[in-house]
């Protein structure tokens, strides 16, 4: 059903009709599948990627401003590719990898790619934004550097890193969906296949609806426990 | 005490490159403090007095000469030598750096559990010493409750939970009221009567020096250009930013603090 052949209402009423669902509905089951591994990868690999680029930085706790400089670079090449770009040459890696190019798991490899370089931007700009009086304290009482990471910068950084993980999520969940059309499969392919190429605009929408609803839930969820850790500690 | 200074500060330099250049801070300090002594450094701003006071904890590295505490030297030290004689040396600040994620009875377990001191022994520790800060009703509340006396009460207590052998103070009552600060010298000298601690500390106040300590150098781009007994110094001044402090003490600020001398 599309709005060349019926009115915008029958679209929107065909859209929550169980013959539309029952193409959304399996798919949504793989979106939220691919989601879940790539924001565990994600958030892993940004944070630690975060914490390398604020901890050898030239102010940091462990200055390495060479390797510093290498590693901002390759963050940067990455984030200057468009995800669909970096699926499609990431795709000959997913085969040496996972074996194959198409499918959720061939696809968790680029996104993973394509979101952590992100993250571990969003993780570096949280740690700076510690006082650098705390560190110095911490280092005044004869801490080492990795006890620094583990009981001031993530601790003292973690409303705001909360904030990043959602804004990364939010990212992985787009970029997911991108995904599909390049054979992983989702909400994204069914988007694309029906709404796209079959002029099914009820379809279309459902999925879109699915997206939103996703985008919604997660943006709630990540303010709730960012403010949840702001007013214990009293910062609100 | 033997001849021998408890704190040795010989021909220390250390010079910032900016991106305005070469800013030479610290010219070839030489001090030596002993042990029990409330040592205060003043200067205005930019006179070197934080650099020099960094260098005992080498939260600053000297380009060149030594620092001597006990029979360390800190200057020669590895990091994780330093990391070990930093767990013996306190330090509170002006904007007393306490840890928001922590409550109080966590930030003052810090250091002692960097030392790796059993659980139940930082637990006594810990109550026995905000016992000493009058802040035990305030054990599990987080910084962001307190006041500003009160943080920096904590952060005292935080720098003495590891029974260090020094403190350090770097403006540490520069961010509070008159009373507060009163208060907090008020307990330093108390520390520094019960525990026979070795306190340093820089300050822009002429009323803090007079106040709390014992002895005092005063440091004018990045020398010292006067140091001795508290009485003399101000009895008898004789450098000229010495008689400007004490001037501008007794002309303007005649009841508590001397601000950050702007055109001075």
């Amino acid at each position: 059903m599309n709005m060349h052949t019926n009115s915008f209402a029958e679209v929107i009423q065909s859209a929550f009709s169980e013959p539309v669902w029952t193409i959304v509905g399996p798919s949504v089951g793989a979106t939220v599948y691919m989601m879940a591994v790539t924001t565990v990868f994600t958030l892993l690999f940004g944070i630690v990627l975060g914490i390398v680029l604020v901890v050898t930085d030239r102010d940091g706790i462990r200055p390495l401003p060479i390797f510093n400089r290498v590693l901002g670079t390759v963050v940067n090449v990455l984030r200057s590719f468009p995800s669909m770009i970096l699926i499609i040459l990431l795709l000959p890696l997913s085969r040496i990898v996972i074996g194959k190019t198409y499918g959720a798991n061939a696809c968790i490899l680029a996104l993973v790619a394509s979101c952590v370089p992100m993250l571990g931007r969003l993780v570096e700009s949280s740690i700076h934004e510690i006082a650098k009086g705390k560190i110095e304290a911490a280092k005044s009482m004869g801490t080492p550097n990795l006890r620094i990471v583990t009981k001031v910068l993530l601790p003292e950084a973690l409303p705001s890193l909360v904030r990043a993980f959602t804004i990364a999520v939010i990212a992985v969940i787009g970029t997911t969906a991108l995904a599909g059309s390049f054979g992983a499969g989702g909400l994204g392919d069914v988007a694309v296949r029906y709404g796209y190429n079959r002029f099914k605009t009820d379809i279309l929408i459902a999925a879109v609806i699915v997206l939103i609803a996703l985008v919604q839930g997660i943006q709630m969820i990540g303010d709730a426990i960012a403010k949840g850790i702001s007013r214990k500690r009293f910062l609100s | 005490m033997g001849s021998e200074p408890f704190i040795a500060v010989r021909k220390l330099k250390k010079t910032f490159h900016t991106h305005e250049g070469a800013l030479e801070v610290l010219k070839g300090i030489d001090l030596e403090i002993d042990r029990g002594d409330i040592y205060g450094i003043i200067g205005f701003s930019g006179a070197g007095k934080s650099t020099l006071l960094r260098c005992l904890n080498r939260l600053e590295s000297p380009d060149s000469g030594t620092v001597t505490i006990g029979d360390v030297e800190i200057t020669a030290l590895d990091k994780t030598s330093l990391n070990g004689h930093r767990q013996k040396v306190g330090m509170i600040f002006q904007q007393f750096n306490l840890f928001d994620s922590r409550t109080v009875y966590r930030n003052v377990s810090f250091p002692l559990e960097v030392a790796g001191i059993p659980k139940a022994r930082i637990r006594t520790r810990v109550e026995e010493i905000l016992e000493l800060v009058e802040l035990t009703d305030k054990i599990n509340c987080h910084p962001g409750q307190l006041s500003g006396g009160q943080k920096q009460r904590v952060g005292i207590a935080r720098a003495l939970a590891n029974q260090p052998d020094v403190l350090l103070s770097d403006e540490a009552t520069s961010a509070l009221d008159p009373q507060t600060t009163f208060s907090i010298l008020e307990l330093l000298k108390d520390i520094n009567r019960k525990l026979g601690l070795t306190i340093v500390l820089v300050t822009h106040e002429l009323e803090v020096i007079k106040y709390a300590c014992t002895k005092m150098a005063v440091i004018q781009d990045g020398v010292i250009i006067e140091k001795g007994d508290v009485r003399s110094v101000f009895l008898n001044p004789k450098s000229e930013t010495s008689k400007q402090f004490i001037k501008i003490n007794d002309e303007f600020l005649k009841d508590f603090v001397v601000e950050e001398g702007g055109g001075i």
